[in-house]
């Protein structure tokens, strides 16, 4: 399953345009979206999209510096609300009006999914790309867990997600908009009723599938001025049976294999449930150095063969200095699992380098799988201003195929720990032993045996001596 | 460090050898005012054993109380073993950790109507099937909002099991997990319960799902909880488990996993097989006698005293009064009840699997007497949800209590450090023992100079009296013939079931004890091909050898499994201690026959039946006995149990060496 990585901090500064640019995009533009998607299992995913645009001179390279690109990853970290109010300030409208009324910390963290997410980019403002705009991309999404949250009722409004209703738009927002998802999952006409009726209705293909949304334009004055406020209710027409949900076509799972404290073994299965496509893959790993990787025994396997990846990069780890880094382009053979796996052994840190809680284990940071996915829908391409923010998180390149980054989970090693009340035992153990074997040994080692007679008359003799040393005479 | 005449001659060599170093670092080691009087008195402390003439004394000493002090120390071994369950030496268990000591939890479980009905649908579709209802058990689970895999697996045995009636054995594990919220699936929990042919376990899968629905709807969890029904009870947890780690220790064939959870922190499995309870054991014991860190089991402790449940240990009662003379006896029945099961090896529950895999695990047993007051499904739901909601708040592993324990009761137990000197006593008989024959030995070479005048005069080197090439022959068959004993009867059965009218598991058994018996046959075969020197030497370097070989096992068992090191001290030690092939050679014969590996399994049997109050008779105890050695061997192919390759290639060749000993010529 692409599982979901709890907080990625990725600040990606790419060239060039995101798409065909615009000629001269309004300055400090905002626009703002919500995506509501029921899902058949009753849950429902809310996916905000916040888009901030303003034209500013910063200095900017003419080409990508490749020197410059970071990768970094907290994989311990979980997101809670501390990450939650500075995201909120950097809206517009801060939590005070528009769709960002509903990001209410409470509501936000009593779901099963939560991922947030901060992209800042240049964009090109002319097709010649002599001035650039920027811009700050926030998204949040959510699950909504029905079995959590919804009691097991399987019907959503958004005060039943967010406690909170929306009332007004933003004033500050050019755009703001909220789509659902009421693609048909069974062939007869409606499963799903939306109330109130949308006015207008959207299709696209979105992640190679054709799906229809209605559309909420919270700057049509007529959506809120009716009640004051608008409280978009989901009901199932005929619940949907409890059934698997649809596998998406590439999904990954990661995990440790073996068991003790010396070796161990990441494996990674990629799974292409495409019924007859074959697509490339670029896995990124990187490794904590701790994890002393043996790369001779890097084996990918599909369907029982040997799968040669079509190029590989390796960059070995430093002690202390830099993590493994291994990146591999490999083919997934239509319907096929591979599974890549890599053996390694666990380092033994010095004993200041364990974290406080050394028995919890050491994570190992996602795997990230970027593909371009073959969709089963021919998509048309877009243009990227006209169309819905939410289009443009899995971008589609040439209408076959649309890009997917999927990060598996992160994985929780444990390494051979000390116990760390045993120091002081162990200094006294080792200082009495060493004192007693060396004392002993270096005493047989530097002295001559010779065997004495008993000595006669001990206590007569002894004093007779301490008499002659006290005359300064030779004892006896 | 020899004793006696020699090491002053190679002392005197060394001095001779290298007299400025010896000078000058003698010139270090002293200060100058001893330098004076420098040949003076040997130095009181240090000088013990270089002195030889103190060393001289200490050996007579030695050589002259031996076997009083062996006497003494082998029963100080076994009263320190019985002194165990006494309040000085047995503590109060206490909760080490943290994360689950301070934090309050209140239990909500009500379930109990829903795990009743789940069980009973559980038992209809079961009976319907014949066989674990696996598509019934994916639609409740799913139901109940889990992740649901299933696991197929199967392993053909060696041979076949007769006591659980199976041989070619496949089936499926249905496993469903929960998910905790907004995590990332790096920890988890395992709460599973064992389906066999024999055990239905329905009530027990029936508070499994009624519990994972309740699990569901609650938004605390911050690790995700495997909920694991597994078919052939231990065989599919084993299978489950090497899937899950993706390793193939015993060569089970198995489908691979399809979800997973991350490093499973816990594990906690659930007997149950009917409505009510009186009680609930629980077992520790795992695999190898490994045990969970002591703190599971406080945690459960916990939760028994907060629910009032009644909770057992090996099946007793706990004693109150410790004061008195009562609670300790009482206390001394667990413990040796406990004794043998961990030295058994075996897993006493399908937890014990889990041990190898580093996951704390132990298994409650849900237990259904005439005792008149009786508890329901939501009390024992109760206790497990509590102990799954402070195991969810568990930062760390359990690491912070004891890994090596021994219980007399659920409350009290008693650690390492006490318990370990009872076998380091009975090693020292062996110890002793060995000393005293090194020195006789090195006396018989010397000749008739007993405490004359030893020095660098001494007309033999010991060394190469000693005859070591007469020791190759008995160390080398009895080697084999343990190694026959591991090898043959599971290799040979089917030759056997050609030959004999028996079965497979029979003829593995019978075959087991035929070698058994044929090696105390040996002595007879081996004495001739030994080229005999004098023929005391050469028994009392055998001898010399077999001690030290069982000393150095036995200390390595104990140091693993103390409770099979000192079960086998115990009982080898005076008979090994005894062995010579002079004196009454009946009775030593007896006694090293009733103290071989094999009796001792016999007896412990019977004790472990007579501490259960449901003594045997010898018939039964036979049969019991057979049993037991099929199920040693198998426990040893399908999980990897180690005490029978450990009584075969290690205990057993060694005792045949005692046994060859007593009938030198």
């Amino acid at each position: 399953m692409a599982a979901a990585m709890p907080l990625a901090l990725v600040v990606l500064l790419l060239l060039g345009p995101g798409g065909p640019a615009l000629a001269e995009p309004p300055r400090d533009s905002l626009r703002e979206e919500l995506v509501i998607t029921p899902l058949p299992s009753g849950d429902v995913a809310a996916t905000f999209q916040f888009r901030t645009r303003w034209d500013s001179e910063l200095q900017r390279k003419g080409d990508t510096d490749h020197y410059f690109l970071r990768y970094a990853v907290l994989p311990r970290e979980v997101v809670c609300t501390e990450n939650l109010t500075p995201w909120k300030k950097l809206l517009p409208c801060s939590s005070k009006a528009g769709l960002s009324v509903l990001l209410k910390a409470d509501r936000l963290f009593h779901t099963s999914y939560h991922s947030q997410a901060v992209h800042i980019r240049p964009v090109c403002r002319n097709t010649r790309c002599t001035s650039i705009s920027w811009e700050l991309r926030q998204t949040l999404s959510v699950v909504f867990d029905a079995f959590i949250t919804g009691q097991g009722k399987k019907d959503w409004s958004l005060f039943r997600m967010f406690s909170r209703t929306l009332t007004e738009p933003c004033p500050l927002a050019s755009e703001s908009r909220v789509y659902v998802d009421i693609t048909n999952y069974s062939q007869d006409n409606e499963t799903l009723e939306v109330n109130p009726p949308p006015t207008t209705t959207y299709q696209d293909v979105i992640l190679g599938t054709r799906r229809t949304y209605a559309v909420y334009d919270l700057l049509d004055r007529a959506m809120i001025n009716n009640s004051r406020n608008l409280n978009l209710q989901l009901k199932w027409k005929k619940p949907p049976e409890n059934e698997a949900p649809l596998v998406p076509f590439l999904h990954a799972q990661r995990y440790v294999s073996g068991y003790g404290l010396q070796k161990g073994e990441l494996s990674t299965l990629l799974y292409n449930t495409h019924p007859y496509r074959a697509f490339p893959v670029l896995l990124l790993d990187s490794v904590p150095w701790y994890l002393r990787l043996y790369v001779h025994t890097l084996t990918i396997t599909s369907k029982g063969k040997e799968n040669k990846p079509s190029y590989i990069h390796y960059q070995p780890a430093q002690d202390r200095l830099q993590p493994h880094l291994l990146e591999m382009l490999i083919q997934l053979p239509a319907n096929s699992v591979t599974k890549v796996s890599i053996q390694f052994e666990r380092a033994l840190l010095k004993w200041t380098e364990y974290t406080p809680d050394p028995n919890h284990g050491f994570y190992v940071s996602p795997s990230v799988l970027s593909a371009l996915v073959p969709s089963m829908v021919a998509a048309k391409p877009v243009d990227w201003e006209e169309s819905p923010l939410f289009n443009t998180l899995f971008p589609v390149s040439d209408g076959s195929s649309y890009f997917v980054r999927l990060y598996t989970e992160p994985l929780l090693v444990n390494l051979p720990t000390p116990d760390f009340s045993m120091p002081y035992n162990v200094i006294c153990l080792t200082c009495t032993v060493v004192a007693v074997c060396y004392g002993s040994f270096y005493n047989l080692l530097t002295r001559t045996f010779h065997i004495e007679e008993p000595s006669t008359g001990g206590l007569a003799k002894r004093l007779a001596n301490l008499i002659r040393r006290a005359r300064g005479v030779p004892p006896l | 460090m020899r004793p006696g005449a020699r090491v002053p001659g190679t002392g005197s060599a060394g001095g001779r050898g290298f007299p400025g170093l010896a000078g000058a670092s003698r010139g270090l080691s002293c200060p100058s005012w001893r330098r004076e009087k420098a040949p003076g008195p040997p130095r009181p402390a240090m000088g013990l054993l270089s002195d030889p003439v103190r060393r001289r004394a200490l050996a007579r000493l030695v050589l002259r109380l031996n076997a009083p002090l062996c006497v003494l120390s082998y029963v100080a071994g076994i009263a320190w073993f019985l002194a165990l369950a006494f309040p000085p030496l047995t503590q109060r268990t206490y909760m080490s950790e943290n994360a689950m000591g301070s934090t309050m939890v209140e239990e909500q479980f009500v379930g109990g109507d829903r795990a009743r009905s789940f069980a009973r649908d559980f038992a209809a579709h079961r009976r319907k099937s014949g066989a674990l209802p696996v598509a019934w058990l994916e639609r409740t689970m799913r139901s109940v909002g889990l992740e649901v895999y299933t696991q197929s697996f199967s392993r053909k045995l060696p041979f076949p099991d007769e006591t659980h009636e199976r041989y070619m054995v496949s089936g499926t594990n249905v496993y469903g997990i929960l998910r905790a919220p907004r995590a990332a699936s790096t920890e988890s929990l395992v709460f599973t319960v064992p389906c066999g042919s024999d055990s239905t376990n329905s009530q027990a899968v029936g508070l499994l799902l009624a519990l994972a629905a309740h699990f569901r709807g609650q938004i605390y969890w911050a690790k995700d909880i495997i909920f694991l029904v597994t078919e052939h009870d231990l065989l599919g947890t084993e299978a489950w488990l090497e899937a899950y780690h993706d390793v193939n220790v015993t060569g089970m064939q198995s489908s691979p996993l399809q979800g997973r959870a991350g490093a499973i922190q816990a594990a906690v499995a659930l007997e149950l097989s009917s409505d009510v309870v009186t009680s609930l054991d629980v077992a520790v014991e795992g695999l190898n006698g490994q045990l969970p860190n002591l703190d599971l089991l406080n945690l459960f402790q916990t939760f028994c005293q907060k629910g009032g449940l009644l909770c057992t240990l090996q099946g007793k009662l706990q004693p109150q009064d410790w004061t008195s003379l009562d609670g300790p006896l009482q206390g001394l029945q667990t413990l040796l009840l406990m004794v043998l099961q961990q030295a058994s090896g075996r897993p006493h529950g399908p937890h014990g699997l889990f041990l190898r895999y580093r996951v704390e695990a132990l298994t409650l047993r849900g237990i259904n007497s005439f005792r008149q007051y009786k508890y329901d499904l939501v009390a024992v739901g109760k206790a497990l949800e509590g102990m799954f909601r402070k195991l969810n708040h568990l930062l760390e592993r359990l690491h912070q209590s004891f890994f090596l324990y021994l219980l007399p009761a659920l409350s009290r137990f008693v650690s390492i450090g006490l318990y370990m000197p009872a076998t380091g006593f009975l090693l020292l008989v062996l110890g002793l023992k060995a000393l005293e024959l090194w020195m006789q030995l090195h006396e018989a070479g010397v000749g008739l100079d007993a405490g004359g005048r030893p020095g660098p005069s001494a007309p033999l080197p010991p060394a190469q009296g000693v005859g070591l090439a007469s020791l190759v022959a008995p160390l080398l068959v009895s080697q084999a013939m343990g190694l026959a004993l591991y090898v043959l009867p599971v290799l040979g059965q089917h030759v056997a079931t050609q030959h004999f009218p028996v079965g497979e598991a029979e003829a593995v058994v019978l075959t087991l004890l035929a070698i058994y018996v044929a090696g105390l046959a040996l002595p007879h075969n081996t004495h001739r091909v030994v080229s005999t020197q004098t023929p005391d030497r050469g028994w009392m370097a055998l001898k010399l050898v077999a001690l030290i070989y069982l000393a150095l096992q036995l200390g390595c068992i104990a140091l693993t499994n103390f409770s099979l090191g000192f079960l086998l001290a115990a009982t080898m030690v005076p008979a090994a201690t005894l062995t010579e092939p002079h004196g009454p050679r009946p009775l030593y014969a007896a006694l090293l026959v009733l103290t071989s590996p094999a009796a001792t399994l016999l007896g412990s049997l019977f004790l472990w039946r007579e501490l259960q109050e449901a003594p045997l008779s010898i018939a039964e105890g036979w049969q019991l006995f057979l049993a037991a050695l099929a199920q040693g061997v198998l426990e040893h192919y399908t999980y990897g149990a180690l005490l029978f390759p450990l009584l075969a290639l290690g205990l057993y060749p060694c005792w045949l060496l005692f046994w060859n000993v007593l009938f030198w010529k």
